[in-house]
């Protein structure tokens, strides 16, 4: 382990700026969970009659687990009950980014020239991993204390956010010795939460004994507030032990560099249809979009799924009626709900409307642009192979979250004939905001190529307006800063298509002159 | 057009970093140009504005006839170019890279690609993961090589290569310059570009230090001399060029400036010579003079 202290110090520093951006929001949503159940149901009984009505929907229970108590405790817990699958999954991105792509990147190599033990790699991105979820529980610990919360519940629900992290910090760092390729590594650990969560929700809501062979499902179990049961923290300790010493196991019996599993072969010749730079971007493009239209379609069936009992559950209370009328535009709740669902496709589907976009910078830094450039392809050709998928590959996401959501909601509601369309539409006019985004970062990648990356910045900032910013009485003047607060609140309101007309124009220029920057700037530039 | 490539006073900063600070650069159609520099000194900062990836600051470029910026499209159906740090795309075969790259080029010859993955001993079954860098290179080589292109710009293409594959590498140089392709060649390599090149230029700072024939450019520079004597030798040391002399035994040993060549050597043989051997600069002693002299 000789060198582990230095390159854990060394992890610590490249994500000097990361780590706190995914660790301070997700230690504080629970705040402000606690904070809006304490508004809407300020008295004993209305909580109880709001838990009630929450543990009798299947679709709650799925994504949030049960419920154990009606305290304001209890409720925040459950409400916060998907912040473990978040943290899981981030970690594992962490783990992993920190070894196989360190690795695949020749990176571990000059390292494990000098002077560091052979594990040492393995054991310094684990224990980074750890500290930042055991950081990122402690935290929200001491805000939910500050939220005149019991301490021991406090205790317990920042246990449970720092256990999660922990076992998926080994499963990744397992998932890292098995393959070659960093993608296929984290393909791997997260099919492994994909199937811990559906496990626990199996369990949840019928073989109980399925509960307990999720990790997920233990970490539900602790119940926070209610039962404080600590023992399923051991369990996650152990469990987090047991995968460390097998990651530390394969990593000793192979090369540094190779994987467990072997890599597969490839065609000698390319196919005939690879000869143009969209060919290309579609091989580079086609895993990210059919990830992307995969977890769209898994959301939307969930949130199709429950939206027929949230208008129920949302009837029952005045206050809360209100604010969803609020939010939506209008008085019809399942209209106002998936108003408010589809200006979160948007904002997610922008999301991939950024990352896909970044390709393109990622292709230059990566020294993988001049090969293509270099060959008889302009730059605006190139650049087009990328944006087909930015663009084209957005409406293909928000068509099939949209679709997804109208075809869960129609099933449930036996009116899939008039719900399906109206609902993707909702999710569609979402487009040209999106669209925004990606002409955003097409424009900083034309004309400020090292900032490229603040796109994550102006999507976070439309997250933060559109999200929290009708609750906060954010100002008019800086709502209208994010394109998402533009869009008509379809299908509560009517679709106007002026916004959608300028939005489109807006997304267009901004592209434009991000090609002309593009033409006309050195390439690479590092 | 007898010159496949002239660059004029070219300058180029990055930043503070000034790269390129008035470099010229000329090679001849049907030559193998060697580009010698150590790393840093502007080789591929050059290479890049000549492919039409970097603006120059300031200065004139011309290849094959047209300008690099402007028409870098059409131009580059003429080139092929091999960079010196080879990144592979990690999902996509050998294979399906050679042959993109050939494809948005404008073609490669299957029989000329077969053959070089032959010779190159490549399997171009494997990912670009998967590839070492040596590898990686070679995947390069066979897509650059195996087009049908006027001019090849290859970029320290033999830094990852083993020795075997390095003497393959220069039999099919050789072969392309038999076919008339024009070839520039970036190299730190001395004894390679010694072993290939027509012409040469030698770049320090972003500045051309030396230009010409290997021919030309020895004569410029120093001869070893080792000789035995029969008999005693007076005023070696203070006859104009001769430098670095050591003397022991009856033997001796010096350096002599190319065109102080012969009265160094007509005073020799007045000694009387019974051995004597004589040896021309090598590039390394051309370019190391170069540096040394600036450290």
């Amino acid at each position: 382990m000789t060198g582990a202290l230095k390159l854990l110090l060394l992890i610590l520093r490249r994500d000097r700026l990361l780590a706190p951006l995914w660790i301070i929001p997700l230690a504080l949503l629970p705040a402000g969970y606690a904070a809006s159940i304490n508004e809407l149901y300020p008295t004993a009984a209305a909580r109880q009659s709001y838990a009630d009505a929450s543990a009798a929907m299947g679709g709650l229970t799925a994504l949030y687990g049960p419920v154990y108590g009606s305290g304001l405790g209890e409720l925040t817990a459950w409400r916060a009950g998907f912040i473990p699958v978040i943290i899981a999954l981030l970690t594992i991105l962490t783990v992993i980014r920190h070894t196989r792509t360190e690795e695949e990147a020749g990176r571990r190599e000059l390292i494990g020239a000098t002077v560091v033990g052979r594990h040492a790699g393995l054991a310094a991105a684990l224990l980074a991993a750890i500290t930042t979820t055991t950081a990122c529980g402690a935290l929200t610990t001491l805000v939910m204390i500050g939220q005149n919360l019991p301490a021991t519940g406090s205790l317990a629900l920042g246990a449970q956010f720092a256990a999660t992290g922990w076992i998926f910090a080994a499963v990744g760092g397992v998932a890292a010795q098995l393959t070659q390729s960093a993608g296929t590594a984290r393909g791997i650990a997260i099919a492994a939460l994909g199937a811990a969560y559906l496990l626990r929700v199996a369990g949840e809501l019928g073989t109980e004994a399925l509960t307990w062979a999720s990790p997920l499902g233990w970490i539900t179990m602790t119940r926070p507030y209610a039962d404080n049961r600590w023992w399923t923290i051991t369990l996650a300790a152990a469990l987090t032990a047991a995968l460390t010493a097998l990651a530390v196991h394969l990593s000793a019996r192979r090369d540094v560099g190779a994987g467990l599993l072997p890599d597969r072969l490839g065609p000698a010749t390319a196919a005939p249809t690879l000869r143009s730079p969209l060919a290309l971007a579609w091989r580079l493009h086609r895993a990210l979009l059919t990830a992307w239209i995969a977890g769209f379609a898994a959301i939307g069936a969930v949130l199709g799924g429950i939206a027929d009992g949230m208008s129920r559950l949302t009837g029952d209370n005045q206050q809360l009626h209100d604010m969803m009328a609020r939010i939506g535009g209008t008085d019809a709740i399942a209209d106002a709900y998936f108003a408010s669902m589809a200006t979160l496709l948007g904002l997610a589907a922008a999301g991939y409307a950024v990352q896909a976009t970044l390709r393109l910078r990622a292709e230059e830094t990566g020294l993988r642009a001049e090969p293509v450039l270099t060959a008889s392809v302009s730059r605006t050709r190139w650049a087009a192979g990328h944006l087909a998928f930015s663009l084209l590959g957005t409406a293909a996401v928000l068509t099939t979250g949209g679709a997804a959501t109208g075809l869960a909601h129609g099933l449930t509601t036996g009116d899939l004939a008039h719900q399906l369309g109206r609902v993707t539409g909702a999710a569609l006019v979402q487009l040209p905001a999106a669209w925004v985004l990606a002409a955003v970062t097409v424009a900083l990648t034309g004309l400020l190529p090292r900032l490229a990356a603040a796109a994550w910045g102006v999507l976070a900032l439309c997250l933060v307006i559109n999200l929290v910013g009708a609750l906060a009485q954010l100002d008019e003047r800086v709502m209208d800063i994010s394109p998402f607060t533009h869009l008509p609140k379809v299908p509560a309101a009517p679709v106007t298509t002026a916004p959608l007309l300028w939005l489109t124009a807006l997304a267009a220029v901004l592209t434009a002159t991000g090609l002309y920057g593009l033409r006309r700037r050195d390439i690479p530039v590092t | 057009m007898s010159e496949a490539i002239r660059a004029d006073a070219l300058t180029k900063a990055f930043g503070r970093t000034q790269a390129l600070n008035g470099l010229d650069l000329t090679v001849h159609t049907g030559e193998v140009h060697g580009f010698l520099g150590p790393n840093g000194a502007g080789k591929t900062t050059t290479i890049r504005i000549l492919l039409g990836l970097l603006k120059a600051d300031s200065g004139t470029a011309r290849l094959l006839g047209g300008d690099p910026w402007r028409d870098a499209t059409d131009l580059h159906r003429r080139l092929a170019y091999v960079p010196g740090d080879v990144t592979l795309w990690p999902n996509l075969s050998g294979g399906e890279v050679i042959d993109l790259l050939g494809r948005l080029r404008g073609g490669l010859d299957p029989r000329r690609r077969d053959d070089l993955l032959t010779r190159f001993d490549l399997d171009p079954r494997k990912k670009g993961r998967t590839y070492s860098k040596g590898n990686r290179q070679k995947v390069a080589l066979v897509a650059a090589l195996a087009s049908d292109v006027d001019l090849l710009i290859l970029d320290e293409p033999t830094s990852g290569l083993d020795p075997l594959m390095e003497e393959v590498f220069r039999q099919v140089i050789q072969e392309e310059r038999d076919r008339g392709r024009t070839v520039l060649l970036s190299s730190h390599i001395l004894s390679e570009v010694e072993a290939l090149c027509d012409r040469v230029t030698i770049i320090r700072a972003g500045r051309t230090v030396e230009t010409g024939t290997l021919t030309e450019l020895r004569h410029l520079s120093r001869t070893s001399i080792e000789a035995e004597l029969t008999g005693p030798i007076d005023g070696l040391a203070t006859l104009k060029g001769v430098h670095d002399l050591h003397a022991h035994n009856g033997k001796v040993r010096f350096d002599v400036d190319a065109d102080q060549l012969a009265p160094v050597l007509r005073h020799l043989g007045e000694a009387g010579v019974r051995n004597l051997i004589s040896q021309p600069p090598t590039l390394e002693q051309l370019f190391l003079r170069h540096y040394e002299a600036t450290r």
